[in-house]
């Protein structure tokens, strides 16, 4: 990287900004927010995935966990947006903890199926828990965002901006995390977790703090997401996208940041530029997941993986 | 008493007793040579002192008998002070030289991760610390100027160093060496063997497991020898070369 | 019979049935991952396409105008979807795992997920969104046991996976690809070595894993009327977590597992509540994974050395 990343945040991002100044269609506005909240639910799930080795198949339940959190705290307690999304992340990351302390001493393959297992049992529960969830149909009538008095309306163009600030936030956040005694804690798990432990890194508290962090930015999306639905669904949150979020991190490169959120850009927006192919979405997803880990396994914007064996 | 302190050690893989009642000691700053033929234990042996595998019987006890390491899972190992190096090379491949050395010194440094989000003053102090050390630490093994390659592009020998300097920038008073030289040319071996002598100048005590005699014989000033779980012979290297039960462990009854 | 005991053993009936097709099906993935070590999450979708290539099978004898009797047609249902899947089972391997053979697990176990989406699409693609009848190729049947009803589905459900199961244990204890497969699982080095080829190995068990969920893609066909592209997911999932419970890579372990699953299931289902009965199956799986991934006879995987 020539560029630090102080500077490549603003400019990569910069430019985005600008386009609901060109660019009017609230229809185009939508989907680019839409995008948005999935680059930020990318980035979350590279902290586990990419960075650290933490197959997460349930990360759409954080997500959901995240949006239920602050819908619940506003239609009961009358907590405004902004007290919602501290503590939306907040009791993500709490599941995060809840559910990574005793799955991350279980090995790779079986995480990803723990993961899977819990993000389902979420699911079923938003589904049946209805005096708290509301069921199959949800929780409406969830309150927008008010910025000094200003009120976030169904115009999309304050919630692209409220997501582009989040992705500002984040990507510099996890710049610093990565260039950090934690963030080459991370990677060197992901490495060889063995050598790290006899190296003095604390594998199981480190897969915590990734775990956490990786939920609690799901959390934010998720009240995001709930303020501007102003509904929040249990199939919202299902395992196809989890998936899906799984297929744009390993597209865009696992543990670059940047890819992450290419990967969410080029996936998330695919579909709207291929209207035609709806019916196909999956099996596209499905074969680029193959394709990628054959063919590409560092994705788009990942380094090629060291020769091994040099003897 | 000993830094290192080995007392009937015991350990049983399933059906496989890898190890019968192991007991010797390694003193401050003295450079001890483990052998023995395939199969003998050694690296078990290490495994066990690092944590990484619960023993059955005995005590393994470090620093004067002050701490008992037998119990204790490998990070916490290392924070006692024991180190080691692995015998098929595990480095960090797509971390950086210098990464793979900072992380050696993850247990020695304090900052948290809202230091490192808010890059407060004693985060800047420490990543610069660790910076400067771990420079400091590629010098001393030889490979200057290499910080910031890939580790897994480096030449199998240079990889070998890298893991060392890993392993020493974690203030270790025991480093634990596993076949050091293995696939390495003469003029390597005698490098390598250099630089043990010079780590140990800088107070670190070494255990080193080692095939070739050529390499461990002039090192050692205490060769431990292992057969089928079990500690032969222990003493000076040419007591041990002479010793008959040695001999016929590596020949077989001849 | 009092009318309690009649529902205890109705629902036993019911959850041996369908513990009966998990089992099948687990056999398939505790067989690779005896082998491979890798999840084949597309398992799941080939127990789904067994009951499409049954499906298939009844639309070609009508189309056909063939007018076989009953028991014929059955057998051909079964052969054929037995076939189709095999195919499917070594298009696969080769497609989506050999490619990978020496990655990160994580690896493989992402393109499995891809595959398994590939399929449902494709399925879907094929055969359309809503659910498609399995017409009634049986004669229709019962038997009433003191109370308890057993139609002839069921009956053909045990026997056939009985006997299934039988011929498995029997093809790997005494058949040479059998103790091929057995000694690659156990050490594919020492198995390369000793002349057996381990791609010829893989492509087996794969094969055979295949044949077996078809068939129990094929009876859940036959026993609920239906074939739906989404079946195969949770079914999988189920059928994991059976082979888990078992041992993984224990052929009488999946058995064992299938079954047990099934009955618990059942009971939770009959007993408890049926929006709940999947919230216990992925219970069960996430408790076993973090507290005894062994199962209950015990992991049969190769020693990491």
């Amino acid at each position: 990287m020539r560029l630090s990343y102080s500077r490549q945040v603003p400019l990569f991002l910069l430019p985005f900004a600008l386009i609901p100044l060109v660019d009017q269609n609230t229809y185009h506005l939508d989907v680019l927010t839409s995008v948005g909240i999935y680059v930020l639910l990318a980035m979350g799930l590279n902290v586990a995935v990419g960075l650290t080795g933490l197959l997460n198949l349930g990360y759409a339940a954080f997500f959901g966990i995240g949006a239920y959190a602050y819908a619940l705290a506003n239609l009961h307690w009358g907590w405004p947006f902004w007290m919602g999304l501290p503590l939306a992340g907040l009791v993500s990351m709490l599941f995060g903890f809840l559910i990574g302390m005793p799955s991350i001493r279980v090995r790779g393959d079986y995480l990803a199926i723990t993961t899977l297992g819990f993000g389902e049992i979420t699911r079923i529960a938003f589904n049946n828990l209805d005096a708290w969830t509301g069921g199959p149909n949800g929780l409406l009538g969830i309150a927008r965002p008010v910025f000094f008095g200003y009120k976030f309306s169904v115009n999309p163009t304050p919630y692209f901006y409220l997501v582009l600030v989040l992705i500002a936030l984040t990507a510099f956040l996890l710049f610093r995390l990565c260039d950090s005694k934690i963030g080459r804690a991370l990677v060197a798990i992901r490495e060889d977790e063995l050598a790290a432990s006899c190296m003095g890194v604390p594998a199981l508290h480190v897969k915590l703090v990734a775990f956490g962090i990786s939920s609690f930015i799901a959390g934010i999306a998720g009240a995001v997401f709930a303020s501007k639905q102003t509904i929040v669904t249990p199939d919202s949150f299902d395992f196809v996208l989890s998936v899906l979020l799984l297929a744009m991190v390993v597209l865009g490169g696992m543990g670059n940041i940047w890819g992450a959120a290419l990967g969410a850009l080029a996936l998330g927006v695919l579909p709207e530029l291929l209207r035609g192919f709806a019916t196909y979405r999956m099996l596209i997803f499905g074969g680029l997941m193959i394709l990628m880990m054959i063919f590409r396994p560092q994705g788009l914007l990942g380094k090629k993986e060291a020769a091994s064996g040099t003897s | 008493m000993a830094l290192l302190e080995v007392r009937s050690v015991s350990k049983r893989f399933g059906g496989v007793q890898a190890l019968k009642q192991v007991t010797f000691s390694v003193e401050r700053g003295q450079i001890v040579g483990l052998i023995g033929p395939n199969g003998a234990g050694k690296t078990s042996f290490f495994n066990c002192v690092t944590g990484l595998v619960p023993i059955d019987e005995g005590q393994i006890l470090f620093d004067d008998g002050s701490e008992t390491l037998n119990g204790l899972p490998a990070h916490r190992v290392l924070e006692k002070g024991v180190a080691r190096t692995f015998q098929n090379l595990r480095i960090f491949r797509n971390m950086t030289v210098l990464e793979n050395v900072a992380v050696g010194f993850h247990a020695r440094t304090r900052s948290g991760l809202w230091d490192a989000f808010a890059r407060t003053p004693f985060f800047r102090e420490e990543e610069k610390h660790i910076r400067q050390k771990s420079l400091e630490f590629l010098k001393f093994i030889g490979l200057e100027g290499l910080d910031g390659e890939v580790a897994g592009n480096l030449s199998y020998g240079s990889q070998k160093r890298v893991e060392i300097a890993r392993a020493l920038a974690s203030d270790p008073k025991l480093l634990l060496l596993d076949e050091p030289v293995a696939g390495m040319n003469p003029s390597e071996k005698e490098e390598l063997s250099s630089l043990v002598r010079r780590i140990r100048e800088r107070g670190v005590a070494v255990l080193l497991i080692e095939h070739d005699m050529r390499v461990v014989m002039p090192l050692s000033e205490k060769v431990v020898v292992m057969d089928e779980g079990m500690m032969i012979a222990e003493g000076p290297p040419q007591k041990i070369k002479n010793d008959a039960r040695v001999v016929r462990a590596y020949l077989g009854e001849a | 019979m009092s009318p309690d005991l009649q529902l205890f053993f109705q629902q036993l009936l019911n959850g041996l049935t369908i513990g009966m097709v998990y089992a099948l099906i687990a056999l398939g993935y505790t067989m690779v991952y005896g082998v491979l070590q890798l999840i084949n999450f597309a398992h799941g979708e080939v127990f789904m396409v067994g009951g499409y290539l049954a499906l298939t099978a009844v639309a070609l004898t009508v189309s056909m105008g063939l007018g076989l009797p009953a028991w014929v047609l059955v057998l051909f249902v079964f052969l054929f979807a037995m076939a189709g899947a095999s195919l499917l089972g070594a298009g696969i391997e080769r497609l989506a795992y050999r490619p990978l053979r020496g990655s990160p697990r994580l690896t493989a176990l992402i393109s499995a997920i891809g595959m398994s989406f590939v399929l449902q699409n494709a399925v879907m693609l094929l055969y359309g969104t809503k659910e498609q009848v399995m017409p009634d190729i049986l004669p229709h049947w019962q038997a009433d046991l003191a109370g308890v009803t057993v139609s002839l589905v069921q009956v053909l459900i045990f026997v056939s996976s009985v006997l299934l199961m039988v011929l498995l244990e029997l093809f790997v204890k005494k058949t040479r690809t059998g103790k091929a497969m057995r000694a690659t699982a156990e050490n594919p080095e020492a198995a390369s070595l000793m002349g057996i080829s381990v791609h010829g190995v893989i492509r087996s068990t794969f094969v055979l894993g295949s044949a077996l969920a078809a068939m129990g893609g094929t009876l859940f066909a036959m026993n609920y009327g239906s074939v739906n592209f989404h079946d195969g997911y949770l079914a999988g999932i189920k059928a994991f977590t059976a082979a888990v419970f078992g041992g993984i890579g224990s052929i009488p372990g999946a058995m064992l597992g299938g079954i047990l699953l099934g009955v618990f299931e059942g009971f939770c289902a009959g007993y408890i509540s049926s929006e709940w009965k999947d919230v216990f199956a992925f219970g069960l799986l996430v408790t076993l994974l973090l507290f005894r991934p062994s199962g209950i006879l015990g992991e049969n995987v190769p020693e990491k050395v």
